[in-house]
Order: C-alpha cells, then sequence, then structure tokens
C-alpha cells in the first residue's frame, strides 16, 4: 500500500530473535514511504522498537541470536554484513524516548557528529546548528545560549534538541522511539508540528507512546502485536475501521 | 512518676534495652574515637617533632658525615623520579586494561580470569614484589640495581589499582551517552574518545593519585631494586641506582648508630607530607568533579 | 582520510587489547620468577631441614617454622585487635554517626590507611616499643606484640571501610522493619543489619588480614626479629620474625643463587600462594554479596 511515489525503506520476510528471547520480530513485509510518517503502534513487547533499532542497525549493540531476511533502503540491504554501519547511521538519524543529551554544550551536541566525519570549517558548523535548531523549532529559545551546557534545557527542549541533533548530518530517514514520552502537553504539540513539517524532506517512522498520538500523526499506520505485523492501513483509516479484531481491541483499550 | 509509666505501658524490658544502647553506643563511639585519635595524633606528633628539622638546606642539600647530617634533597628527588617511572609505565597500561575491561569485554571466561589476576596482583605482598624484581629487572634483563627495575617493579604493583578505580570511572559514565553517540555514527573508539574518557577523567586521575602515593610510600619493592643508602651525586640515568625517601627513613632509623632523632622525624614528616599531600590532590579533584558533572 | 583513520583505529583497539590481558601475563611471570630461583631449595634442602624450629642460615639451618610461627602470631595479634575495633567504628559510622559526619570520617580513614608502613615502623621503634618495654617490665619492647599492634593498625582501615559500604548497602526497610517490631537500634544493628552484611563483612576481615599478612616494613622494625618459633605461652611478648621480614632483612646479604637465596625466594613463593588463596576467597565473595545486593535492590 503505496500513498505516492517513492518506497524509502522495503522490508522482505524480516525475523529477528535475541538471545535471551525478548522481543523478537516474526517474518515482517512491509513498505515505508518517503516523505511521510509512518507510525509503528502496538502493545509493549510487540517489536517496535526492534524493528526500528534494525534500520539504523543498533542492534548490533545488543545479543541477537538470529535475523534473516532483507532490509532495503533505497536499494541496499542493510543487513549485508558488508555495508558501512557507519554511513547508515549517518542517512538514517534516530531520537530516543527519554532526551539523551551529551554532556556539552548545546552547540557542542549538535556538531559533534559533524565533527565526527572530519568537519572543521567553523561556517559549516554553525550553519548547521542553524539549520538543524530551525527545523526543531527550537532556534529562537536557544540562539543566545548555545554555549551553555545543554543539560540546562527543559525536559521538552532537550528532546528537541535531540531531534535537531539527529538532523543535522541531514540523514534521510529519521527514527523516533516514543520520542514524547516524558514531556508536557505543550512540547509534544510542538514536536508533532515539527514532523509535519519535516515530512516533506523527510521519511519518518515513529514509535508513539500512545494509540491518540498515533491517530494524530500517522500518515501509514502498522499494528505490531508480539512481533508480527498484523495490520496495516492509511491515514486515519486503521483507527476508524480497523480490519483485524486485535487491532480494535488495542484501540479501544480492552488489552494493552 | 517514671515508675507509674513504666507499669502501664511496658514492665521492665523497654528499660533496661534503652539502658544497654546507651552503653553499647558509648562503646562504638570510644571504639571510632580509638580509631580516628590515633590518626591525627601520629600526624600532629610527627610535624610537631619533625618540623625544627626542616629547612629550605635540608629539603635541597646532600647528607654528609654518614647521613647523620645534612639533607635529604637526594632523597626525595629519588622519590620523585620513581614515582614519575612508575607512572610512566603504569599509568597507560592500567588505562588500557581499563578501557578494555569496560568498553571491549564482554564478560566472558577470559575477563573472568583478567579479574582474577587483577585480585592477585593486588594482594601479593609487597617484598614479594621486591624479590620478582630482583630476579626480574635486576638479575635476568640485566638492569641492575637501577630507577629502571625499581619503577617497574612498583609499576606492577601499582597496576591493580589503577586498572580497579579507572573501570569504575569508566563504568559510572551512563551508557546512554554511547549508545547517542553511536547512533550518529562515531566508531567505538571515537565514542571513548570524545565521550566517555573526557567524562571518567576526573575519576581516573584521582585513582592514578592514589595508586602513585601508595608506590611513591613503599619500601620493599625497592629495598632489593633501585634503592641505596648513600649516594654522593644524583642519578643521571635510568640504570643509576638511587636514594629514596622511605628507605631512607628506615635506614636512619634502624641502621645509624648516633642518628640524630630530629633528621629521623624530619625525614618522615617529607615523606608524611609527600603521601598525605597527593591524597588531598586526589580528593580535591574527586569532589570537584563530582559538583560539576554534566550528568 | 577515513581509512587512515581506521587503519590508527585498529592498531589502538589491538593494543587495549593487550593491556587487558596485561595483568594475566605479570602474575604468570612473577609466579614463574618465583619459582624458577625458589623451586632449586627442594633439591638443596632436605624436608626434614624446612620443617625444623631452627631458622639460622649461616649454618644451613633453614628451618621455616619460626618464620611461619612468628608470622602467624603477629598476625592473630593484630586481628584479636583489628577485627573489634575495625568493624565497631564501622558499624559506628554507618549506622550511629549523623550522615555529616561520615563524609569526614571515611576519608580520615583512608588517611590512615595512606599511611606508608615504613612510617608506623619508626613510630613503633621510637614510641611504641619503649612505651611496651615500660607498661610491661620487658627487657626490650621489640616484640610481637609491637608487632601485633602496628599491623592492627594498617589492617583496621581497611576492615572499617569495606564493611562500612557493607553496612551501607542493606536497604533501608531491614531496619525500617526491625524498629516497627520494637526493636532498639541497638538490638537491630547486632541482630539484623550486621547479619545482613555479613559475608562483606568477613570480605573486609579478610582483606584487612590479607594485608597483614603481607606487611613487611613496619614488622620488620618492631618485632625485634628473632627467628624464634614462637611456642611459650608468652611469646606475644618475645621477639619474633615473620617470614616477610626474614626476606627484606637477609636478602640484601645473600650471594645470588646460594641456597640461602633459594630457600627466601622459596618463603616469598609462599607467602604468594597464601596471600593468592586469601585474596581470591575475599574476593569471590564480595562479586557474590555485590550481586545479591544488586538483586535485592532492584
Amino acid at each position: 500500500m503505496v500513498i505516492s511515489g517513492m518506497i524509502k525503506i522495503l522490508i522482505e520476510n524480516l525475523s529477528l530473535q535475541y538471545s535471551d528471547g525478548k522481543e523478537s520480530l516474526r517474518d515482517i513485509n512491509m513498505e515505508i514511504p518517503a516523505n511521510a510518517i509512518t507510525v509503528l503502534f502496538g502493545p509493549a513487547g510487540g517489536g517496535k522498537s526492534s524493528l526500528l533499532r534494525v534500520f539504523n542497525r543498533l542492534n548490533d549493540l545488543a545479543d541477537v541470536k538470529l535475523i534473516s531476511g532483507r532490509v532495503l533502503l533505497d536499494d541496499i540491504d542493510i543487513l549485508d554484513p558488508k555495508i558501512d554501519v557507519i554511513t547508515l547511521r549517518r542517512r538514517v538519524g534516530m531520537v530516543f524516548a527519554r532526551p539523551v543529551v551529551l554532556p556539552m554544550s548545546i552547540r557542542s551536541n549538535l556538531t559533534y557528529g559533524l565533527e565526527l566525519t572530519g568537519e572543521k570549517r567553523e561556517k559549516i558548523l554553525s550553519e548547521a546548528v542553524e539549520r538543524s535548531l530551525r527545523q526543531a523549532a527550537l532556534w529562537d529559545e536557544v540562539k543566545d545560549r548555545l554555549n551553555e551546557p545543554a543539560v540546562s534545557l527543559s525536559g521538552g527542549q532537550q528532546q528537541r534538541l535531540c531531534l535537531a541533533r539527529s538532523l543535522v548530518l541531514m540523514p534521510e530517514v529519521i527514527l523516533l522511539d516514543e520520542p514524547t514520552s516524558g514531556l508536557d502537553p505543550i512540547s509534544t504539540g510542538k514536536v508533532e508540528a515539527s514532523l509535519q513539517e519535516l515530512k516533506q524532506g523527510y521519511t519518518i517512522v515513529l514509535v508513539p507512546h500512545s494509540v491518540q498520538q498515533a491517530a494524530r500523526v500517522a500518515d501509514v499506520a502498522a499494528f505490531f502485536l508480539q512481533g508480527e505485523l498484523i495490520e496495516k492501513g492509511i491515514g486515519k483509516e486503521l483507527f476508524i475501521n480497523p480490519k483485524d479484531k486485535r487491532t480494535e481491541d488495542y484501540i479501544m483499550g480492552r488489552f494493552g | 512518676m517514671d515508675r507509674q509509666k513504666k507499669i502501664i505501658i511496658n514492665p521492665g524490658s523497654s528499660d533496661a534495652r534503652l539502658t544497654r544502647q546507651k552503653l553499647g553506643f558509648g562503646c562504638l563511639t570510644l571504639t571510632t574515637l580509638a580509631t580516628v585519635i590515633p590518626i591525627f595524633a601520629v600526624v600532629i606528633y610527627i610535624l610537631i617533632k619533625g618540623l625544627p628539622a626542616i629547612s629550605w638546606s635540608f629539603l635541597t642539600t646532600f647528607p654528609f658525615d654518614g647521613v647523620k647530617q645534612g639533607g635529604i634533597y637526594p632523597a626525595i628527588v629519588g622519590t620523585f623520579l620513581l614515582t614519575l617511572g612508575t607512572a610512566i609505565f603504569s599509568v597507560p597500561l592500567g588505562i588500557g586494561a581499563a578501557i578494555y575491561l569496560s568498553e571491549y569485554a564482554s564478560e566472558s571466561r577470559w575477563t573472568r580470569i583478567i579479574r582474577i589476576a587483577i585480585i592477585n596482583l593486588a594482594g601479593i605482598p609487597s617484598v614479594v614484589y621486591g624479590l620478582f624484581g630482583l630476579g626480574m629487572f635486576v638479575i635476568f634483563l640485566r638492569f641492575g640495581t637501577s630507577i629502571l627495575a625499581g619503577s617497574l617493579t612498583l609499576s606492577i604493583m601499582t597496576l591493580p589499582v589503577i586498572i580497579s578505580t579507572a573501570e569504575e570511572a569508566l563504568r559510572a559514565v551512563p551508557q546512554s551517552f554511547r549508545v547517542v553517540s553511536i547512533s550518529v555514527g562515531a566508531t567505538r573508539w571515537q565514542t571513548i574518545r570524545r565521550i566517555v574518557l573526557p567524562q571518567s577523567l576526573p575519576g581516573i586521575i584521582t585513582g592514578v593519585i592514589l595508586g602513585l602515593e601508595r608506590a611513591a610510600g613503599e619500601t620493599a619493592p625497592i629495598l632489593f631494586t633501585a634503592a641505596s643508602f648513600f649516594l654522593p651525586r644524583l642519578p643521571n640515568s635510568p640504570l643509576d641506582p638511587t636514594m629514596a625517601l622511605p628507605y631512607h627513613l628506615f635506614v636512619v632509623s634502624t641502621q645509624v648508630p648516633g642518628m640524630p632523632v630530629k633528621i629521623q622525624y624530619g625525614t618522615a614528616l617529607v615523606l608524611i607530607a609527600f603521601v598525605l599531600g597527593m591524597n588531598l590532590i586526589a580528593t580535591t579533584i574527586r569532589s570537584r568533579a563530582r559538583a560539576h558533572r554534566q550528568w | 582520510m577515513e581509512s587512515t583513520k581506521n587503519w590508527k583505529e585498529y592498531i589502538l583497539t589491538r593494543l587495549i587489547k593487550i593491556s587487558g590481558y596485561s595483568a594475566i601475563i605479570f602474575v604468570l611471570m612473577i609466579f614463574y620468577f618465583l619459582l624458577r630461583e625458589g623451586l632449586p631449595t627442594i633439591g638443596e634442602v632436605s624436608f626434614v631441614n624446612l620443617i625444623s624450629i631452627r631458622w639460622y642460615p649461616i649454618e644451613d639451618y633453614f628451618g621455616l617454622l619460626p618464620l611461619i610461627g612468628g608470622s602467624i602470631l603477629v598476625t592473630l595479634g593484630a586481628a584479636i585487635f583489628a577485627i573489634p575495633i575495625g568493624i565497631c567504628t564501622a558499624v559506628f559510622i554507618a549506622e550511629i554517626a549523623p550522615r555529616w559526619t561520615r563524609d569526614i570520617l571515611k576519608p580520615l580513614v583512608e588517611v590512615l590507611g595512606g599511611i606508608p608502613s615504613v612510617v608506623l615502623g619508626f613510630l613503633g621503634i621510637l614510641i611504641l616499643a619503649p612505651a611496651l618495654r615500660r607498661l610491661l617490665d620487658l627487657p626490650t619492647g621489640l616484640t610481637a606484640l609491637a608487632g601485633s599492634i602496628l599491623l592492627g593498625g594498617i589492617a583496621i582501615p581497611t576492615i572499617v571501610s569495606v564493611a562500612e559500604d557493607a553496612l551501607d548497602s542493606v536497604p533501608r526497610s531491614y531496619r525500617d522493619a526491625s524498629l516497627a517490631l520494637g526493636a532498639t537500634q541497638w538490638q537491630t544493628i547486632w541482630r539484623v543489619t550486621l547479619p545482613a552484611a555479613r559475608s562483606g563483612v568477613i570480605t573486609a576481615i579478610m582483606l584487612g588480614i590479607g594485608r597483614t599478612i603481607g606487611e613487611t616494613m613496619a614488622v620488620m622494625m618492631v618485632t625485634g626479629n628473632a627467628a624464634v618459633l614462637p611456642s611459650k605461652w608468652n611469646s606475644l611478648f618475645l621477639p619474633v620474625r615473620t617470614m616477610t621480614a626474614t626476606i627484606a632483612a637477609e636478602m640484601g646479604e645473600v650471594a645470588k643463587n646460594s641456597t640461602h637465596y633459594h630457600v627466601l625466594f622459596f618463603v616469598g613463593l609462599v607467602l604468594f600462594l597464601i596471600s593468592l588463596g586469601i585474596n581470591v576467597a575475599a574476593s569471590t565473595a564480595v562479586f557474590k554479596q555485590r550481586r545479591r545486593a544488586e538483586r535485592i535492590l532492584s
């Protein structure tokens, strides 16, 4: 099911198992469209975060017993052990559930990723800092305090800083794992608004922290239960008219 | 009045228990004082008896007349050189090992063996290190009685302290930093160099200083590997033997008949000042770092 | 540019890995050298000689028993002295003293642990020994007792530090439950908290004793260095010689590769194995205690 134009990520028969048996994925087949917000939702343990971490190979850090299938980013299989994971992680950015700011200044948090590539030119770094902060709707609030420690920001600001940080390297895909779970409604609203703007230039995959958030932002929604993809749909269709009973039960709050 | 209350609430036993508690607390307080007061007493006593001996010439001139007169300059320099030598060998090796254990190694049989080895090294008596240093560095590698042999011996002795404190400091850095760093495309080493090491540096430095402080005060490892009773000149190469403060104190308090007591106390004072000074620096670094932490 | 970075990083990673394994290499090296120079003893000195009670190397008497006996006596004396005081101090700091004093007392005790043993030995000669001689009317103050007191002073900081950590990590809920049942704080400490921290406290004691056995300078300066088997009831008040002091005192005078030389290395080997045993046992207990505490607190 494609909404318009391109498929950014194609998942074919993906199965994943951890050594301790937790949160595995079973035979996932799915397409992630470009320039849209794809939402992966479902109860805990469903495999959503695991799938997210496959996209930037962050699951390499965990104890994976078995992984099979193909995940194609454009035309490259990112599960291929021969690919350059570093470059992949620059093409696919990630925002985590709890805002993790590095113990540095606001500016350094943002330039960190660029400096890793060897970029030293002040002009390029400063431009990247401003651009990403504007995209995260944070520029006005911090433009005079760029050299202050990032921990001095409020929770909502820190999370938007993390969003900005993921944008600095100009990735093609942005992954967000419950990005607003600790935030107040206003900050949540700001993040969601930024995502709506960003989707025009980026592919966004989001694990929401509530069904309501999923319904608010999804262009494509996919329901996961215990490692299986149960159902997917376009826009609000899944939330208004779920086809599978399990989807309906979850959305209705009968379990969760 | 009191008697009446007791009969109503709880006959007898609670009063006895409280008395026992008061007695017990008193005993414990006394015991702690017995532990703490001698510490003060030792330092202050040495301060009082040793201060008269301290003068600029004491600290900067050579001893003469056997060692019965003059200063302890070469011993001070010697201890300084030995500490430096120990640092040169044990710090990179120790921090490297700590980085390996904290950032690279997964918990396997081999890492357990490494940890057991570190525990062993920590428990070996200092005189056994002296024997080892004698056998390996002085004799087998033919360094002779030298600063080099002494430093190498002291480094191996200091290694476990540095490794364990450094590893603890590295592990204290939140794992989330590493994950974030990796997610923007850093390699493991880049993450270590740019985030983990800088954040853990105060803790590592504290551990290094405490380890070197121990090395500076040890006598037995340098007895057969580096120390010399009296040298007319300062050592001018790592293969020369040297005088050293702890060894000098040992000698002047046990091997020299007619040794002026004042100089003995002066030597002890300088040694304590050196060691406690390092302790103070380490503690200051540790508390200031804790206050300025951004996590 | 990326490839040079990779190459540098590769070498660095290799070096780090080697550093990690270096501890094993060093332990093996030490063991090897002790064996190499110590084992010839077995060929050169008869077993009967080694277990005799005469240590008189000049006349080829290499009985180890007086030395082992000396070490045991002094260590035992130190233990009797240090264990009660150390544990009581740890209890005081952890359970009774107000929170703010803890930050003063703990570093203070660590300062005692940092005083070089040669300084303590020095004070032992000048102050402790004469005092003992006068107080107890002995021919000399340089006795096992003096050694025990100094060694106790060296062991106490270790015992206090580790035991205090162990007591501190006992969950609050244990104490609260006991107090809620009507026990006094005193009763809670001895019947609930201390038993709960038992393995940590035992570890503290073992580590302290381990330090004691390995101590060289302080004992050498203060125990009188008479290699006599401590067999009389008043041996505590007589001069004695430990294994460590023997090595330190005699190593400087032996001819390389002589029998005496080999025997001294052999004594070193014995010391190595003893402290190995104690420290491994103590530290395995530390790991278990920490894991248990984590499970309880999680």
